[in-house]
């Protein structure tokens, strides 16, 4: 008997079906990945198993947890369960800690709930669950608090948390999303570990194949609340049959058509730039020292190339954009567009700021809500010096979300009516609109789902072939920037440690760095589709 | 921490010498002459002069501020124009009278506050929580002077339980003074305890549907355990910002209870020195409300960061 069995689980919220007819099971020591876009029902899918279900729902069908029957357990009997035979670990590891507690304590808290220890004892077991998530004691005290650590750290204290008691079962609710490959690498390695330590049951949740494909022993697909494919990991990625399946590993290694013909000429011109950041002072009339978050950093992009940039989190992408957007002063060196610099008299250039153009990550965020679309579509007109008026701006707000396959009519609506995907069409409609000749996209569609990411780059290459656009392509994941980038430059500490045309960098890298990056970021496996 | 302390403790002292700067000088430019109001219309211009000197009215703005603030340092606050006695000595008199119907207003309020905004939010949705949301709407809606007004005339008149105003002193014992401040201080604490109900429970609501108590949950932890242990400490910080407020309101702001009351209390003091033009007495009551409250929002900030470990990271 399988020790995790959900069978026919339905499950509604307020009468709207989320859950239809779900069906699997998890195994002791084996990996079971559960792949799926948002709003298939991954999530509560998880959640039904642990019984963590929103107001107002109703699950009907049959959850066994090593023989018990999940769905008539009390609320008392449910709570032991939770955190002794069943661990959880969430997405976002920077919000999932309590800010007010140290680590220790709320690692120690899951012994102490479920088992009657002292609390010391409860410390020292805390102790040791930190040190098997990787967390040894002699760099990371117990007296921590989660504001001191980085997102994999707090990560490792999630998992802690989750594996303190040794449960039967851990389930892991895309564990990796929010941090960077080579952070990914580390936790997911820490999870197998487990896994065969312990020989725990895994349900590792996730929206991207290619991190689940190299883990997995199992795998279930599931769209709109129903598993439509289900089988051993190995075999499935041979021989997929739904036509869902099917095209979203399609869309996971999609490439989309490029003309690409890069002119010889310069566009934008970087050179030796030093931005520093000044930092705190120490003690009350001590000296101010700097952090130096880009040093010494030259490069071109060249008129009609796409140019990838990639690196972590905090390695310096997101601060030389401000400053080749002229939102920043830089502290050394020139950053020049087509002959101009960006940056005059301390204030931005708004003869060349008004030729370049930026689409942000954050489909929800980057929008103000009480804006119709027009008015959002047509804002950097004010970057004109003869801004259009009338049936010309309203002709250009059309022709600008016909271009991004949205319809005249979208014009009239407010934000909150489109989808992810949809949203950023809009921000590429809105960068499109003065027609620029750069668009710098800052991990542009490193929030969408498979599929829509592949819609939007296939959209990006087309716009980019019709309006001879330049591309400055700003990403943490590498897939994405071998498909759409003819060169990518590699960013470590604020400087570019390698850089070339994107196949060869990626094909044969010669810094370290880069050689990690590589082997961290997760492949699907050869042969797939 | 200590940093922390410093520099919260430097942004004290500059608050207060900019306040004082601003009250001197606000009410410098208020015309009316205390001499003339003092001595009436038909003054000689010689015995004016006179008055003025004594009352320290002559000399430049400078030197009048600086006496004036140097006083204060080392608690001389002048001498009241109308009534010819040390200020600090009617200012001391009335304070310990307002002082505690604040504190016991304060603590009335977040007594009240503090079961009321947890019970609603426990069970959002419920009878309970549109009960107490209701029972709050009507608190911040009712003047207070009229409900001290609707309890002076059940439990005085009446019941004759409370006197109907006045203060009996505490030289007639702790209880007998505390039992005067009853009545005022439920009819402050009303108003005050109904916004901290909603500030409670809206503050305790967006903290449980934040992550880390579905991480609590996921360990184990009832719902119950989860609010306790997680959940309230974290949403302490916005209802500490709102006791800080009500606080110095307290203090300043009964002149209306302390007049339905005839409390002897600081409102009714700055009330009688307006009307009188006494401006030694307003300036210095204002002067010591505005440090009252500069004191508070010091103890806020460092309650804050007795709440918040982030406060207290030393960079």
């Amino acid at each position: 008997m399988s020790l995790l069995g959900i069978d026919r689980l339905s499950l509604k919220i307020h009468g709207t079906p989320i859950l239809k007819d779900v069906s699997f099971a998890v195994d002791p020591g084996r990996i079971l990945g559960v792949i799926g876009e948002s709003g298939s029902g991954k999530s509560m899918t998880a959640f039904s198993v642990l019984q963590l279900l929103p107001n107002g729902a109703e699950c009907t069908g049959n959850i066994s947890l090593a023989g018990k029957d999940i769905l008539t357990c009390s609320e008392t009997e449910l709570c032991s369960i939770r955190g002794r035979e069943v661990g959880m670990v969430f997405q976002e590891p920077m919000t999932a800690l309590n800010p007010l507690q140290t680590i220790g304590a709320q690692v120690a808290e899951t012994i102490l709930v479920h088992e009657n220890v002292s609390k010391a004892e409860a410390m020292t077991r805390a102790a040791k669950a930190l040190q098997r998530a990787e967390l040894p004691q002699e760099k990371f005290p117990l007296s921590r608090y989660p504001h001191e650590l980085s997102g994999g750290q707090r990560q490792r204290v999630v998992i802690a948390m989750a594996i303190a008691l040794r449960p039967k079962l851990l389930i892991a609710d895309e564990p990796t999303t929010a941090l960077d490959v080579t952070t990914q690498a580390q936790i997911l390695d820490l999870l197998k570990r487990l896994v065969a330590e312990d020989d725990m049951g895994l349900m590792l949740i996730s929206h991207d194949l290619a991190v689940v494909a190299d883990l997995a022993d199992d795998l279930v697909i599931m769209q709109q609340g129903e598993v439509v494919e289900n089988g051993p990991a190995r075999s499935l990625f041979g021989a997929m049959q739904h036509p869902y399946s099917r095209a979203l590993l399609e869309a996971s290694s999609h490439v989309p058509d490029r003309l690409g013909e890069a002119h010889k000429t310069s566009l934008l011109q970087v050179r030796n730039v030093v931005r520093d950041y000044q930092q705190h002072v120490h003690g009350w009339w001590g000296a101010t020292t700097h952090f130096r978050a880009v040093n010494d950093v030259s490069f071109d992009i060249r008129r009609g190339e796409s140019l990838g940039l990639v690196g972590e989190s905090g390695c310096g992408k997101s601060t030389l954009t401000r400053a080749i957007l002229g939102l920043e002063e830089v502290q050394g060196g020139e950053i020049l567009f087509d002959g101009q610099p960006v940056f005059t008299h301390h204030h931005a250039n708004k003869d060349v700021r008004r030729r370049m153009q930026v689409v942000f990550q954050d489909p929800y965020g980057s929008f103000n809500p009480r804006w119709r679309v027009e008015k959002l579509v047509s804002e950097p007109f004010h970057l004109l010096q003869t801004p259009l008026h009338g049936h010309e701006r309203e002709n250009a707000v059309v022709e600008a979300l016909e271009s991004v396959g949205l319809g005249a009519e979208d014009r009239h609506k407010y934000i909150h009516e489109f989808s992810g995907g949809q949203r950023q069409r809009i921000a590429i409609a809105r960068a499109l609109i003065i027609k620029p000749d750069l668009i710098i996209l800052d991990e542009a569609v490193s929030a969408l789902d498979v599929s829509v990411r592949a819609q939007v780059l296939d959209l990006l290459a087309d716009l980019g072939d019709r309006f001879n656009l330049t591309y400055l392509f700003i990403s943490h994941d590498l897939s994405v920037v071998r498909s759409i980038t003819d060169r990518v430059l590699v960013m470590k500490a604020g400087e570019i440690v390698e850089g070339g045309p994107t196949d060869a960098v990626f094909d044969h890298p010669n810094h370290d760095y880069t050689k990690q990056l590589v082997a961290a970021a997760p492949v699907l496996p050869v042969g797939a589709a | 921490m200590l940093r922390y302390f410093l520099k919260r403790l430097l942004s004290l002292a500059l608050s207060l010498v900019a306040a004082s700067v601003v009250i001197f000088l606000a009410l410098e430019v208020v015309p009316g002459d205390p001499a003339a109001y003092m001595l009436g219309l038909n003054a000689q211009e010689d015995t004016l002069n006179a008055l003025r000197e004594q009352l320290g009215l002559n000399g430049t703005i400078l030197e009048r501020y600086l006496s004036w603030a140097g006083g204060l340092l080392t608690g001389d606050f002048g001498i009241s124009y109308t009534y010819r006695t040390p200020v600090s000595e009617m200012i001391g008199d009335r304070l310990w009278v307002s002082l505690p119907l604040a504190l016991y207003a304060l603590t009335l309020s977040t007594l009240i506050a503090f079961p009321a905004g947890i019970w609603a939010a426990s069970r959002r949705g419920s009878y309970v929580d549109t009960g107490v949301m209701g029972a709050t709407q009507l608190g911040v809606a009712i003047p207070n002077f009229w409900f001290a007004m609707l309890m002076v005339l059940v439990f005085a008149i009446n019941l004759r339980w409370f006197s109907a105003g006045g203060f009996a002193g505490w030289e007639a014992g702790f209880l007998a003074g505390m039992k005067s401040l009853t009545l005022p201080a439920i009819a402050l604490a009303l108003p005050q305890a109904s916004i901290l109900t909603r500030v409670m429970r809206s503050s305790l609501l967006d903290t449980l549907s934040e992550d880390f108590i579905r991480t609590a949950r996921a360990k184990g932890l009832t719902r119950a355990q989860a609010m306790w242990r997680h959940a309230l400490r974290n949403a302490l910080i916005p209802v500490l910002t709102i006791m800080g407020l009500q606080f110095s309101f307290l203090l300043a702001g009964a002149i209306i209870i302390e007049n339905v009351f005839y409390l002897p209390g600081l409102g009714r003091l700055v009330f009688q020195a307006i009307s009188a033009r006494d401006l030694i007495v307003v300036e210095s009551v204002v002067m010591l409300l505005v440090f009252a409250v500069i004191v508070v929002n010091f103890a806020v900030d460092l309650a804050y960061a007795l709440v918040d470990p982030r406060l207290r990271r030393r960079r």
